[in-house]
């Protein structure tokens, strides 16, 4: 009796649907990882290692109430910039970019908070204007997505910058950003791109240019989309079983326990498995629409659909990158990759989703 | 009724914002249906093209190393070339026989010297197993067929052609040039980092020192690429795709290798170094540090006694005195000062200045003396220069202030880099030169935590104290001062010249300084600076029976003590202890076409010891001569003569007596 009452508290802010659809997507983490790693069980380890750690936070998130949530908004948002502005200063230079802050204890990536940090900002910023809401808010909320986005993109990572604007710019969307404004802003980026590239240095450009023509550098960058296309590819339509991708095991993939995991799964598995894993994805994304529908506050609802398009945004993007048809920004594949960072900022917003469903009721009046 | 508007604004809210989310549901149900569409098109479409790249046949990528590109002085001669030469590698993890074994087996075969075996060594002890390593280098044909009929038994050894890189001036061009070497971990870590080590891949070599370095991206080319299918066994089956290689642009410098030459040798034994610019574009014509190394020991790994010969040597061969050498300007400092006198209207060219050879700050009882004992008498402005008249600069320094001092010697590139092209490439130019020194009281304070006194802004007058320059900083200065105040970023390289114009950038040096000097000032001092040459001057050696006219000023900078621990025996430590002589020269006077600054470590007196060399540069710079062979002890007994003439070591106050 009083187990099952336990098990109920324990539960209670839980979503049921959801935590099916990471598990299974976990899942496929796990197993394609022990391929990926050459039948080795040490990333497996240290992915349910992330995995754990990343669901006991997803938990205590779900079970946080909403107000606290708002009331996280501003302060999160304002430690982001006070990191990234340290990274600025004081950063740890890495591969030629700085991006790590050293705290003494641990080193962090801001930018990583901020995925969170903003569209949490923003919805929260509109939801405070909810009364009054007019292209003022809309340029205010523009400023406050543009301020953390260039600090990132001239850290430099470009990659981050772009999915960070991303996940902003679906919360100014569903806020009701007017169309007209929208169509002019696209058409004066399209205006103006001749003239800014004109203004870039020779070494940017070479390096724009590599992102969109990735067979330019086919010993550097290019080999990855290559090899990774080689890998879907020669997977057909029922793949080449589990553990035997002769592009994994042959060594020719890259990176292929992070960002080029897919190209792993998708060989071994081909389009059937392909499809599998993309309905998985649809059945995590559906959930979270579902939830951003029924969301009782203006608030929940921009934060609720914004987290659900940008992790759509996240899985695309990766997919897109190893299937050649996006430049290769260092995207990992959502809840799939290795890494423990990326583990945590995904279940954190998975635990808010699932926050604003089962708080619901509490809030509505 | 109102209660009711809000909820009708709450439904409406409601209902747009539904909209909005069906729309982004769309775009979610977009994004899944391309990548479905995708995974199609690659597996079931093209699925057979690439199930036989991956399956049957494997793709390998194999790159093309680019030639290096040349480096040709201003007239065509070659600095830097290429040139190709049988090797002999060894893949440690591929021997089937130890390696101790197969190096005696092949010894048999092909001469392999003990500096080959010790090369090796340090090549293995530096690499990882799979990597290939350089046994032998330039193979004569027999070797070559020798090894050939023998290769079957040596599995894991390979015969290779290779370009080599070749410095037909060798240690002449040594400090300017530089040379290149193989690529190790920290090069690799640098390519990372700035994104190229794709075009990388195949090459074994880089850039580490001089020029080869500073321009190493336009020299490099860019790598090729061949797509080449390799069966089961690993064999190349068939090629698909070549993509040929970019040889690496030619650099044309501005230097002029039979002027270097001359420079070179007109240093006899002197360790130093030369720096000739031309002023009216900033281009270097001669760039010399001497002593100097060759620079082939260095391209596949110098050899343990080599490197402690030259790294040990008191010489320190590999210091590019030229560039990050800093010594104290001494007395040519003077030319200078005289100009900031000038523009701050602290001296009019007439006022003259009574020298008994002593100079006293107000109330302090130290005695900063002239180097000439009992003074000069009267000097005004001209006669201060041509004598090199000290007194005149104490009195002159205290007046100016060391504030401006320093703002006025700005202008002439003093205390900062030059920014010229040599050294890694960094987001500020380059990273090879040293910035000298212009000491200021809150450069004192933060480096001495000691306020700024009298006395040094004294010492700074007539070149000593905290002040140092590199000879590159007087060189640019000397040709700033013979253009009239109008200054030009030195430079090395002219041109480059390439396979295709987009991967040759325009050099572009227009003028980078503009000082506005009254052309009565600069007449003034330009004219002292020929009197300084002429009979009755300091440097009276340089311009004797020249067709030209020589403007120039000598300078002595006083040596620091020999510092702890360090060896030398007793004849070698007096010489070191003998000042450097300094003398910057612009020719003709009137029109000048060169400047040069030349150092003379230990030299003693600059007119004497550094004054023929300027001479010798002019001569074959100006007129096209050749000079005499060059007998040493011809230059050290001039030398020792001009110094009783003219010259006793100044009496600056060391550290402590400053108050």
């Amino acid at each position: 009796m009083t187990k099952r009452r336990l098990w109920r508290r324990f539960t209670a802010h839980l979503d049921g649907w959801l935590l099916l659809g990471i598990c299974l997507l976990m899942s496929t983490s796990l197993f394609t990882l022990y391929s990926a790693g050459d039948g080795s069980w040490s990333r497996v380890i240290g992915q349910g290692t992330n995995i754990c750690i990343a669901l006991v936070l997803m938990w205590g998130v779900a079970n946080l109430p909403l107000h606290f949530l708002m009331r996280a908004a501003l302060p999160i948002y304002v430690l982001g910039i006070v990191l990234l502005l340290g990274v600025a200063l004081f950063g740890d230079i890495s591969h030629g970019a700085r991006r790590w802050l050293n705290l003494g204890v641990a080193t962090i990536q801001p930018s990583e908070l901020m995925k969170i940090g903003v569209p949490l900002m923003l919805a929260w910023y509109f939801e405070k204007h909810e009364a009054t809401l007019g292209l003022k808010n809309h340029a205010i909320a523009a400023l406050l997505l543009l301020l953390p986005v260039f600090l990132i993109a001239r850290q430099p990572d470009l990659g981050t910058a772009l999915l960070i604007s991303a996940s902003g710019f679906y919360v100014l969307f569903l806020a009701g950003l007017s169309w007209r404004v929208m169509l002019t802003l696209v058409v004066s980026a399209l205006a103006s791109a001749p003239f800014i590239w004109r203004s870039l240095h020779e070494y940017q450009r070479h390096r724009i240019e590599m992102l969109l023509d990735p067979t330019q550098d086919a010993l550097g960058k290019g080999y990855h989309t290559i090899q990774g296309m080689i890998a879907v590819g020669s997977g057909g339509v029922t793949g080449k079983g589990y553990l035997n991708g002769t592009q994994t095991h042959l060594a020719f993939l890259p990176e292929r326990t992070t960002d080029f995991i897919f190209a792993v799964y998708s060989e071994e598995f081909g389009l059937l498995g392909n499809t599998l894993l993309l309905l998985m994805y649809f059945f995590v994304i559906g959930r979270g629409f579902v939830i951003t529908a029924n969301a009782s506050t203006y608030f929940t609802r921009l934060m609720a659909g914004s987290i659900t398009l940008t992790f759509t945004t996240y899985a695309f993007v990766n997919m897109g990158m190893v299937s050649g048809i996006l430049p290769v920004v260092g995207v990992p594949l959502p809840l799939v990759s290795y890494g423990g960072t990326s583990m945590l900022t995904l279940l954190l917003g998975f635990g808010m989703l699932m926050s604003i469903e089962t708080h619901k009721q509490l809030v509505k009046t | 009724m109102r209660r009711q508007v809000e909820i009708k604004d709450h439904q409406r809210e409601i209902y747009y914002f539904r909209l909005r989310l069906a729309i982004g549901i769309g775009f979610a149900l977009i994004l899944l249906f391309i990548l479905l569409g995708r995974f199609v098109y690659l597996q079931v479409v093209r699925h057979d093209y690439y199930q036989t790249l991956a399956e049957k046949n494997r793709i390998s990528i194999v790159p093309i190393v680019p030639g290096r590109g040349l480096i040709l002085d201003r007239n065509g001669e070659i600095l830097a070339r290429n040139y190709s030469g049988n090797t002999l590698e060894i893949t440690p993890n591929k021997l089937n026989d130890s390696l101790e074994a197969t190096i005696e087996a092949l010894a048999k075969l092909v001469a392999i010297t003990p500096k080959d075996r010790k090369r090796f060594k340090k090549l293995l002890a530096e690499s990882r197993d799979f990597e290939t390593l350089l046994l032998r280098n330039n193979l004569s044909e027999d070797e070559v067929a020798r090894f050939a009929a023998h290769q079957y038994r040596f599995p894991g050894v390979e015969l290779r052609a290779r370009l080599f890189r070749d410095y037909p001036y060798g240690d002449k061009t040594a400090h300017l040039i530089g040379y290149i070497g193989r690529i190790n971990q920290s090069d690799i870590d640098q390519l990372d980092e700035d994104d190229v080590a794709g075009n990388y891949r195949g090459s074994d070599y880089i850039g580490k020192t001089g020029l080869e370095q500073s321009y190493e991206a336009i020299l490099h080319g860019k790598t090729g690429v061949e797509e080449v299918e390799v069966d089961a066994a690993g064999r190349a089956v068939r090629m698909l795709k070549r993509t040929p290689p970019v040889s690496g642009s030619t650099l044309i410098l501005s230097i002029d290798a039979k002027l270097q030459m001359i420079a070179d040798e007109a240093f006899g034994d002197y360790r130093g170094a030369l720096v000739a610019i031309d002023p009216r574009n900033g281009e270097v014509l001669a760039f010399v540090s001497k002593p100097t190394y060759d620079p082939s020991l260095f391209i596949d790994g110098i050899d343990t006694e080599n490197w402690d010969a030259l790294n040990n040597s008191p010489d320190t061969p590999l210091n590019n005195r030229a560039l990050r050498g800093q010594y104290p300007p001494g007395s040519t400092i003077k030319p200078f000062m005289a100009l900031a006198g000038l523009h701050y209207k602290a001296r009019s060219p007439d006022f003259k200045v009574q020298d008994n050879g002593v100079f006293n700050l107000p109330s302090k009882n130290h005695d900063y003396r002239d180097w000439k004992e009992g003074g000069h008498g009267s000097v005004d402005m001209f006669k201060s220069i041509v004598v090199s008249c000290d007194v005149y600069y104490y009195g002159l320094a205290m007046e100016l202030g060391m504030e401006r001092i320093a703002s006025y010697l700005t202008g002439f590139g003093f205390g900062k880099k030059t920014g010229v092209d040599l050294g890694r490439r960094t987001e500020d130019g380059f990273d090879g030169e040293s910035s000298g020194l212009l000491p200021t009281p809150g450069w004192k304070m933060r480096r001495y935590k000691q306020r700024w006194y009298g006395g040094d802004t004294v010492t700074v007058g007539i070149g000593q104290g905290y002040s140092l320059v590199t000879p590159m900083q007087l060189a640019v200065a000397t040709a700033t001062l013979a253009n009239n105040g109008i200054g030009y970023q030195p430079h090395f390289v002219r041109e480059i010249r390439g396979a295709t114009p987009k991967t040759n950038p325009v050099l572009n040096y227009p003028p980078n300084v503009d000082l506005h000097i009254d052309p009565t000032y600069i007449d003034l001092v330009k004219r002292a600076m020929v009197a300084v040459t002429q009979p009755g001057g300091t440097a009276v050696a340089a311009s004797a029976g020249a067709p030209y006219q020589i403007a120039g000023k000598t300078g002595t900078a006083q040596v620091v003590g020999v510092k702890q621990g360090e060896k030398y025996n007793a004849s070698a430590l007096s010489e070191r202890h003998r000042d450097h002589a300094w003398f910057i020269a612009f020719a003709p006077a009137d029109q000048p076409k060169i400047a040069v600054a030349i150092l003379a470590e230990n030299g003693g007196h600059g007119g004497g010891t550094a004054g023929p060399i300027a001479r010798k540069v002019f001569d074959y710079y100006l007129l096209g001569k050749k000079p005499a062979p060059i007998v040493l002890p011809v230059v050290r007994a001039a030398a020792s003569s001009a110094v009783s003439a003219a010259s006793a070591p100044i009496d600056a106050p060391t550290e402590e007596e400053y108050d």
